[in-house]
């Protein structure tokens, strides 16, 4: 059975500079259309459900924003 | 158990001393006319198992010494008037960062390449902050190789009680020359002052040290630099030293330092000699210098000697107050006065 | 549910100033990582100079000792020289390492100093708000350089290829260029910080690690075209990979395959 994955996004510390998008190879994320305190749009999980905690996201994420669980 | 009087060059007490305070590392550069303390340094630090390095410049060696020093270690660099225009960007930020660090300038002529020759062209850039911003350090004058062994050993405790540079401004003809000197006893390094501020080292449970001279909030700057300046009153009031001779019945007071007191005290023997009544004020410390003593002795005649066109003859004017005539006798470009030159000098104002 | 990727120990867990995008945060988090497997954040210290990488001190959770600009590798010479056990880490930018600091890197480099520089290679000024650096390509754009870099009409200079004008130098051991525009050159870098790190506490050096950084504001890009051509253009210039490596710990696994 193929690894699934859970995301943590924190939301103030997101910058919303998308590299996370970018990174993730099944497109679990996305920029949310709700911005944060800081006038960002940060990243957010639109589609968990792909997620296979791969860390590409956290890998590349400058803010230290996202932690990645397994489940 | 006292050391034997040694017959030694300046350059070489210097280091000696140095060694014998507990220097950790040193850093130098060759520059002439200090380059014997380099060499001793080189050979007597690694004698010692320290470190000593000679740096690619004066530059890299100044913050070579501000890295060791903000490890709590004692550091030292040495050099001559150009190589110290190179370090006043180091010593600014030791100031800045209250690192405590040990500078010996050996002063030559300039401004400039100039010559190799001794010279007291550097009192502005030492006492005046020669860096940039708002900040003084310790300056202290020997006129002998003896004195400058003992201001060298002593400058290391000096910088690690007031957290600051000290600098030992001597010049080429103390440096070059042979005297006696009795070196002092090797300091018990059990007796150094704890530098808890300091980075690396750090044990559980103790916040992170940053050493660090960065300040970008003005509210917050301007609370640490008046802090500073508070323990530079401190000092004032602790720290000056000086030496005088005949002051109290004197007709004229010969104010000078280093090299040039050591010739102002055979040109006032000389002058005593012929019945005119000269005495002599020489500061030890440059920084902090003895303002409140020339307070004291306004209203008597002086003549400020040096080895520039004048810079020290200004904080003569400053502290007595307009209350004295000041004038002011100099050879610059490494010429050295002589006493006869002295003595023709005094005889000219006095008009005896 | 367990928690495989999260925020390493000996980084702070604040917001930082960086840029959205910025190379940095994400360097700073590979060197707290691996302080944090190597159990180091007590007897690590961060030299921190001037640039962008001023900051640094505020987010290791670690001591550090702030310098002038281009004197790093001369203040961790004295840092290390005095504390040979701990971990000493020489952060600079292009400005601070090539221009301005050539000749104390050149030679800490060339006297095997045990410290690690990492080398945050953004071919851009980014504090002062974006002049040409010594890293800048020909033709790229900067405020001091507004038709483009030109070294040969308005005689700029070329590009500098640090590591490879380093791996000449006999004092150094491990040179290695990463960059931090994807997830695997990330993981690769952080390999390479590792190593260093390693060789670094073994008594190994010198070692530096170069890493290629996005600067989406200096670069007049945002985040995702910055790395874009940090792919597209920065890369095929500077080459990735472990330009030297004489490392003693290096051959024994050489050996040992």
């Amino acid at each position: 059975m193929a690894t699934k994955g859970k995301l943590e996004i924190d939301r103030e510390r997101c910058k919303g500079c998308l590299l996370c998008v970018r990174a993730c190879p099944v497109k679990v994320l996305a920029a949310d259309v709700e911005p944060n305190s800081w006038g960002y749009y940060p990243s957010k999980a639109v589609a968990p459900e792909k997620c296979i905690a791969c860390g590409n996201c956290f890998a590349v994420c400058p803010d230290v924003a996202i932690s990645v669980y397994k489940l | 158990m006292a050391d034997e009087k040694r017959l030694m060059k300046g350059n070489e007490a210097m280091g000696e001393a140095a060694v014998r305070a507990g220097c950790d590392a040193y850093f130098g550069y060759p520059i002439t006319p200090q380059n014997e303390l380099t060499a001793y340094m080189a050979k007597h630090m690694l004698d010692h198992k320290r470190v000593f390095i000679q740096a690619e410049s004066e530059v890299s060696a100044i913050n070579m010494v501000y890295g060791a020093a903000a490890t709590g270690a004692r550091s030292m660099t040495s050099s001559s008037s150009p190589g110290i225009s190179l370090k006043q960007e180091g010593i600014s930020y030791a100031c800045g960062a209250d690192v405590p660090i040990v500078v010996i300038n050996v002063a030559r002529s300039g401004p400039g390449l100039g010559g190799i020759s001794p010279a007291q062209g550097d009192y502005f850039q030492s006492t005046r902050g020669g860096g940039h911003g708002d900040y003084f350090h310790i300056v202290l004058a020997p006129k002998s190789v003896q004195e400058a062994a003992d201001l060298t050993f002593e400058a290391f405790d000096l910088a690690d009680e007031w957290r600051m540079p000290a600098m030992v401004l001597a010049d080429g003809m103390i440096g070059q020359m042979m005297e006696g000197v009795v070196l002092p006893q090797p300091k018990d390094p059990a007796t150094r002052v704890a530098k808890p501020w300091a980075s690396g080292n750090r044990p559980a449970g103790r916040p992170v040290n940053h050493v660090d001279s960065t300040h970008l909030v003005p509210e917050e700057f301007e609370q640490a630099n008046i802090a500073r300046y508070k323990r530079y009153d401190e000092m004032k009031k602790t720290l000056v030293r000086y030496e005088e001779q005949h002051v109290e019945d004197a007709d004229l007071i010969l104010a000078a330092y280093g090299t040039s007191a050591r010739v102002c005290l055979g040109a006032m023997q000389m002058a005593r000699k012929l019945g005119l009544k000269v005495g002599l004020f020489r500061p030890i410390t440059l920084w902090p210098f003895p303002e409140k003593r020339l307070g004291e002795l306004a209203g008597k005649r002086f003549l400020t000697v040096e080895m520039s066109m004048g810079q020290m003859v200004e904080d003569v004017r400053l502290h007595t107050r307009g209350k004295s005539e000041v004038s002011f006798y100099g050879r610059c470009g490494g010429m050295i006065p002589t006493e006869e030159d002295v003595l023709a000098e005094i005889r000219r104002i006095l008009k005896k | 549910m367990e928690l495989i990727y999260g925020h390493p120990k000996s980084l702070k867990p604040i917001q930082t100033k960086y840029c959205p995008g910025c190379g940095h945060g994400v360097i700073h988090r590979l060197i707290t990582e691996v302080i944090d497997e190597l159990g180091m954040q007590q007897k690590s210290v961060i030299l921190n100079p001037v640039g962008c990488s001023i900051w640094a001190s505020i987010y290791f959770d670690f001591d550090s000792v702030q310098v002038p600009h281009g004197r790093t590798p001369a203040g961790a010479t004295g840092v290390k020289r005095m504390l040979p056990d701990h971990l000493v880490i020489c952060y600079q930018g292009d400005g601070d390492l090539a221009a301005i600091g050539t000749a104390e890197a050149v030679h800490a480099a060339n006297r095997g100093e045990k410290f690690t520089t990492i080398f945050v290679n953004n071919a851009i000024y980014g504090m002062t708000g974006g002049q040409m650096a010594p890293t800048t390509l020909v033709g790229q754009k900067a405020t001091t350089a507004p038709y483009g870099r030109d070294p040969v009409e308005a005689g700029m200079g070329y590009p500098i290829r640090v590591l490879e004008m380093f791996a000449t130098l006999e004092g150094t051991r491990y040179l290695a260029r990463g960059a931090v525009n994807n997830a695997a050159n990330t993981r690769k870098t952080k390999q390479y910080i590792k190593k260093a790190f390693e060789a670094q506490l073994r008594g190994e050096g010198s070692t530096m690690v170069e890493i290629l950084s996005q600067c989406p504001t200096n670069w007049a890009m945002d985040p995702v075209e910055s790395v874009e051509w940090v792919e597209s253009d920065m890369i095929p210039f500077y080459k990735l990979g472990e330009i030297k490596d004489e490392l003693q710990g290096s051959a024994v696994k050489e050996a040992a395959k």
